[in-house]
C-alpha cells in the first residue's frame, strides 16, 4: 500500500454546497467532530450559482402566504410524487432556515418596512422568494462559510486550534464508502487532487451532500463537479436512489455563443416581467397551459400584465407555470420552426422594465449577456432555450433524519431525492439545502451518539480494494483518452434521454451506455497523479455512467409523462402510475430498478386540497371518504 | 469564423517550469477557459486548472492572461487579435500547485483572522429590521465571488512576500468594512484592520479595483472608508474618551433600531 493518510472523525460531510455546509454547522453544534471534504475550494460549490431566491412563507409582501399555501404549490409543482412528509417539513421549516442566515450575517433585499423582500417564481402562489439581486446562491454559500469560520473562531478560543471540531478538506474527492460486514459506514476513502495522495476518513457518519448529475449531459448549467458522486457512492455502498427518470431542463438556459451553451438565465427575469415570444412575436406560453393548471393562470396578455400590480384580481402570466411546462413550451416552438436563429426563443425585459431597474434587479444576467455575448439585455431580447439543470431523482431517505437506507448514510439537498417529487419549484431547492441540511447533520450526530463506544472498523482488506479501484486508470496502457468517452456520454443522455423521450430512443441509450462501460475499463490516463484532471475525470467517469444507467432505465420502466419525464409515447399523466416510485440500486457493475409503492398521504394534508384539484391527480380509490 | 491561435502556457510546479507552445482551434464566441479546456481534451489531458462555473460567478478560474489577472471564463478570444501569442500563467502572488493551479490557502487563513459578524445578543431570528438603503453598502462587498485577483494584483503582496504575515489584501479589508458597515454589527474592528491586517500597507493606488471582474469599488468604497474610520478615532478626543466605556461603535445615526415581529 502507497502512503496514506489517515483522520478520525465522529461525520464526515461530503460536499461544501448549502446542504453540506448547513449539515456540518448542525453536526458540530451538537459537539460531533466534524469533516467537510469538497472536491473544489471552500465557497466555491455549485450553490453558488443559484440566482433567484429562496423559498419561504415568510408572508413578508403578501401575508395571505403561510407554510399550508407553500406545501400545496410544492406538491402541485411535483404532481403529486413528492414525498409528502419532506414537502410538509420543508414548508414548515423554512422561514425558520432563512432567518437563521440574517443572524449569520445575511444580508438579503428588504421590503419598505425592512423585513426581507420575497419575489414572485414559478408555480408560487405569492411572492415568495427571498434574495438578493440575483446572486441570492452567492450569498447564501458565503454567509454559511462565514458561520463555519465563525465557529472554527470560537473553538480556537477554547481549546487554541481552530479545526479542533471542524476543518474543511478542499479538493478532496471521496471515491469509496467503506461499510462493516453489517453494511454499517466504517469510513470514506479519497484522494487530495493537489498531490493525488490517498486519504482514509475513519467515522461512523457520512452525510451525502454531493450535488446533482449534469455532467452526465451536453447542454447543462452544472459545473464539473457535478458527476452524480453522492449517487453512486450511496448504491455502491448498498443504498438506494429513488425518482431518477426525473430531470430538470431549466427552460431558460443561454444558447448563444455555443460556448456558453446552456449557462442559466434566471427564472426572475420571467419574474419580474420578462416575456417568452418566437420568431413570429407572439407570446405563446397563453397556448400551452395545462389543464391540471387552466383555473390558476391568466388567458390573455393584458390579464397577465395586471397580475403584477393587482395579483389579488387577476391570474399570473403564463410565463411563470412550472419549469417543466415553459421548457416542454419552447421545446416545441423550437421545433414547430418559430425559434430564433439560433434555436431558441426570446426572453424579453427590454421591453418591460427600464434599463435601470433590470440592471438593479438583474445585475448578474446584465453582465452575464453583455461579457459573454455581447447582448445589452436593456435594449434587445435574450435568447434563450431548455438546460439541463437539476435532478429531482436522488438518494432514497428518511424524510425526518436524512437517513439513507445504509445505517450511517445521510444524505440532503439535491443528491438526496423524494423532496420535489416530478418537478422542483424555482426557489425551493436552496430552502431545501437549509432545512434537510440541518436535518441530516441533527440525524447524523444523534445516530453517532446511539452508537457509543462501539462504532464500526474500517479494515486493510477495505482500504487496499479501495487503492486498487483509484489507480486503474494508471495501470492500463492503449485504452482511451477519458474526455473522448466523456463527450460522447454527454452526447448520448442528452439526444436519447433528453427533455423528451421514446421507447427506442432510451433503449438506444442503454446500449451505448454498455458500451461506454467496456471502454471506461481501459480508460488511459496521462501524467503523474499530482493535480490531473485527466484521472480525475476517469474516476468521476464511473459514477456518471452508473447514474445515468439509473435515469435511462427509470425512463424506460415509466409509461407516462410527469414533470421532468416527458415519453412521447405515453404522453398522458396516469393517475396508477403517480402511486409508484422506481427505485434504483447498484447490481454488479451496473444499476437494477424495482417498482416501489408510495406512501399515502396523510389525511390532514389531503384535506388542504379541494377534491376537484385531487381528481386530476389521484385515483379514484385514493380520494378522500364521501368525495366521489 | 474559426481560426487557429498561438498560446504559451505555463507547465510545471513548485519545483520549476516554463513556457510551453501550443497551437489551438479558437471558435467563434469562445472565451480562454474554452481554450484550455480544449488543451486538455487534445495535447495536455494533464494540464491542471481549476475551474467550476464557467460564468464569472464562483472566481475559480482566476489567473494571469497576457500578465493581467483575470477570469479565464469572462475574457473573450475576441479581444485579441488573430496573430496575436496569448499567454496565461498561473497567479504570481500565490506559490504555484501545478501548471495554472495556486495554493491560495493564503487568503482562506486571512478570512479566519477576521472577527466575525455579531449581532445584538437580544435580536430574536425574524426580528432583523434594516432599510435596503442601508443594507446596499455591505452589499457591494457581498458581491464578492473570492477569486483573489485583488489579493494576487496588490503590490503590498505582489512584491513583498514578507508583507504576507502583516498583510491581509484589499479582500480582507474590504470584508472588515464590509462587516463594519452592516446595521446590526456590534464588534468595533479598526484595532484589528491596523494592527493585524495591516490597514496602513494600502497606499490607494487602486490596481485591485481595476482587476475586480465584479467590478466592486474596493479601494473608493471600502478602504478608503475603513482608513477614515481609523483616522476618526485616533484623533477624535471624545471617541477616545467614550471607547474607554467599551461602546465603541456609533450605529443609531445609521440605522433605526430593531422592531419586533408584527
Amino acid at each position: 500500500m502507497t502512503d496514506l493518510e489517515r483522520h478520525s472523525y465522529d461525520v464526515v460531510v461530503i460536499g461544501a454546497g448549502g446542504a453540506g455546509l448547513r449539515a456540518a454547522i448542525e453536526a458540530r453544534s451538537h459537539g460531533k467532530r466534524t469533516a467537510i471534504v469538497c472536491k473544489s475550494l471552500f465557497g466555491k460549490a455549485h450553490t453558488v450559482m443559484a440566482e433567484g431566491g429562496i423559498a419561504a412563507a415568510m408572508g413578508n409582501v403578501n401575508s395571505k402566504d403561510n407554510w399550508q399555501v407553500h406545501f400545496r404549490d410544492t406538491m402541485r409543482g411535483g404532481k403529486f410524487l413528492n414525498s409528502w412528509r419532506m414537502a410538509e417539513l420543508h414548508a414548515k421549516e423554512a422561514p425558520q432556515r432563512v432567518w437563521e442566515l440574517e443572524t449569520y450575517g445575511a444580508l438579503f433585499d428588504r421590503t419598505p418596512e425592512g423585513k426581507i423582500s420575497q419575489r414572485n417564481f414559478g408555480g408560487h402562489e405569492y411572492p415568495r422568494l427571498a434574495h438578493v439581486g440575483d446572486r441570492t446562491g452567492l450569498e447564501l454559500i458565503r454567509t454559511l462559510q462565514q458561520k463555519i469560520v465563525s465557529l472554527q473562531q470560537e473553538d480556537f478560543h477554547a481549546t487554541g486550534d481552530y479545526e479542533s471540531h471542524i476543518k474543511v478538506f478542499a479538493e478532496c474527492t471521496i471515491t469509496r464508502l467503506l461499510t462493516d460486514e453489517s453494511g454499517a459506514i466504517a469510513g470514506a476513502y479519497g484522494y487530495f487532487r493537489e498531490t493525488g495522495d490517498f486519504v482514509l476518513f475513519e467515522s461512523p457518519a457520512v452525510v451525502l451532500a454531493t450535488g446533482g448529475i449534469g455532467k452526465s449531459f451536453k447542454v447543462t448549467s452544472n459545473s464539473w463537479e457535478y458527476t452524480g458522486d453522492g449517487h453512486a457512492l450511496a448504491m455502491r455502498a448498498g443504498g438506494s436512489t429513488l425518482n431518477m427518470e426525473f430531470i430538470q431542463f431549466h427552460p431558460t438556459g443561454m444558447v448563444w455563443p455555443p460556448s456558453v451553451k446552456g449557462i442559466l438565465v434566471t427564472e426572475s427575469v420571467r419574474g419580474d416581467g420578462g416575456v417568452l415570444t418566437n420568431s413570429e412575436g407572439t407570446r405563446f406560453m397563453f397556448d400551452y397551459i395545462p389543464d391540471v393548471f387552466k383555473d390558476k393562470y391568466a388567458t390573455t396578455p393584458e390579464e397577465g400584465d395586471r397580475w403584477y400590480t393587482d395579483p389579488d384580481n387577476n391570474r399570473r402570466p403564463p410565463e411563470l407555470l412550472p419549469r417543466d411546462e415553459v421548457a416542454r413550451a419552447i421545446n416545441s416552438e423550437v421545433k414547430a420552426g418559430r425559434g430564433t436563429p439560433h434555436g431558441g426563443v426570446y426572453l424579453d425585459v427590454s421591453s418591460r422594465l427600464p434599463a435601470e431597474t433590470i440592471r438593479k434587479k438583474l445585475p448578474s444576467m446584465y453582465h452575464q449577456f453583455k461579457e459573454l455575448a455581447d447582448v445589452d439585455i436593456t435594449a434587445v431580447p435574450m435568447e434563450v432555450g431548455p438546460t439541463c439543470h437539476y435532478v429531482m431523482g436522488g438518494v432514497e431517505v428518511e424524510p425526518d433524519t436524512g437517513s439513507a437506507k445504509v445505517p450511517g448514510l445521510f444524505a440532503a439537498g439535491e443528491v438526496s431525492g423524494g423532496m420535489h417529487g416530478s418537478n422542483r419549484l424555482g426557489g425551493n431547492s436552496l430552502s431545501d439545502l437549509l432545512v434537510f441540511g440541518r436535518r441530516a447533520g441533527l440525524g447524523a450526530a444523534e445516530y453517532v451518539e446511539s452508537l457509543g463506544e462501539s462504532r464500526p472498523q474500517v479494515t486493510d482488506a477495505m482500504v487496499a480494494a479501495a487503492e486498487l479501484e483509484a489507480l486503474a486508470p494508471f495501470t492500463t496502457e492503449g485504452g482511451e483518452n477519458p474526455y473522448t468517452i466523456h463527450s460522447e456520454l454527454q452526447e448520448s443522455m442528452n439526444d436519447l434521454v433528453g427533455i423528451i423521450r421514446t421507447q427506442a430512443e432510451v433503449e438506444q441509450a442503454l446500449e451505448r451506455l454498455e458500451g461506454f462501460k467496456a471502454r471506461v475499463a481501459h480508460v488511459t490516463v496521462k501524467g503523474g497523479r499530482a493535480f490531473n484532471p485527466g484521472w480525475h475525470l476517469a474516476l468521476d467517469l464511473k459514477n456518471m455512467l452508473l447514474v445515468s444507467e439509473c435515469v435511462a432505465r427509470a425512463a424506460l420502466e415509466r409509461q407516462e409523462s410527469r414533470g421532468g419525464h416527458t415519453r412521447e409515447d405515453y404522453p398522458v399523466m396516469s393517475p396508477e402510475w403517480r402511486q409508484v416510485n422506481i427505485v434504483c440500486r447498484a447490481d454488479g457493475d451496473g444499476a437494477a430498478i424495482v417498482r416501489q409503492p408510495l406512501v399515502p398521504m396523510r389525511e390532514d394534508l389531503l384535506d388542504l386540497f379541494d377534491v376537484d384539484e385531487l381528481k386530476k391527480y389521484l385515483t379514484e380509490a385514493e380520494l378522500p371518504k364521501g368525495a366521489h | 469564423m474559426g481560426y487557429k491561435a498561438r498560446f504559451k502556457v505555463w507547465r510545471g510546479d513548485k519545483s520549476g517550469g516554463g513556457l510551453e507552445d501550443f497551437s489551438v482551434d479558437v471558435n467563434e464566441g469562445e472565451v480562454v477557459l474554452d481554450i484550455v479546456h480544449r488543451l486538455q481534451a487534445t495535447d495536455a489531458p494533464d494540464l491542471a486548472v481549476r475551474w467550476n462555473c464557467k460564468a464569472g460567478k464562483c472566481g475559480s478560474c482566476s489567473a494571469e492572461i497576457n500578465g493581467r489577472p483575470r477570469l479565464m471564463c469572462m475574457t473573450r478570444m475576441s479581444t485579441f487579435a488573430e496573430d496575436e501569442t496569448i499567454t496565461i500563467t498561473p497567479m504570481r502572488t500565490f506559490p504555484v500547485i501545478r501548471d495554472l493551479v495556486t495554493d491560495v490557502s493564503y487568503n482562506y487563513e486571512k478570512a479566519r483572522m477576521v472577527p466575525a459578524f455579531s449581532p445584538p445578543a437580544d435580536l430574536e431570528p425574524g426580528d432583523y429590521r434594516m432599510a435596503q438603503v442601508d443594507v446596499e453598502r455591505s452589499q457591494e462587498f457581498r458581491k464578492c465571488i473570492e477569486c483573489f485577483l485583488c489579493n494576487d494584483t496588490c503590490h503590498a503582496v505582489r512584491d513583498h512576500e514578507e508583507n504576507k504575515t502583516s498583510f491581509s489584501g484589499p479582500r480582507f479589508l474590504m470584508r472588515i468594512s464590509e462587516l463594519d458597515m452592516h446595521p446590526l454589527d456590534t464588534v468595533d474592528r479598526r484595532e484589528v484592520a491596523v494592527q493585524e491586517h495591516g490597514l496602513g500597507y494600502c497606499n490607494i493606488t487602486k490596481c485591485c479595483t481595476d482587476v475586480c471582474p465584479e467590478h466592486i469599488k474596493i479601494t473608493d468604497n471600502a478602504i478608503i472608508p475603513l482608513k477614515e474610520r481609523v483616522a476618526d478615532k485616533k484623533y477624535d478626543p471624545i471617541f477616545s474618551i467614550a471607547s474607554l466605556f467599551g461602546k465603541t461603535k456609533e450605529r443609531a445615526r445609521r440605522t433605526p433600531p430593531p422592531g419586533k415581529n408584527a
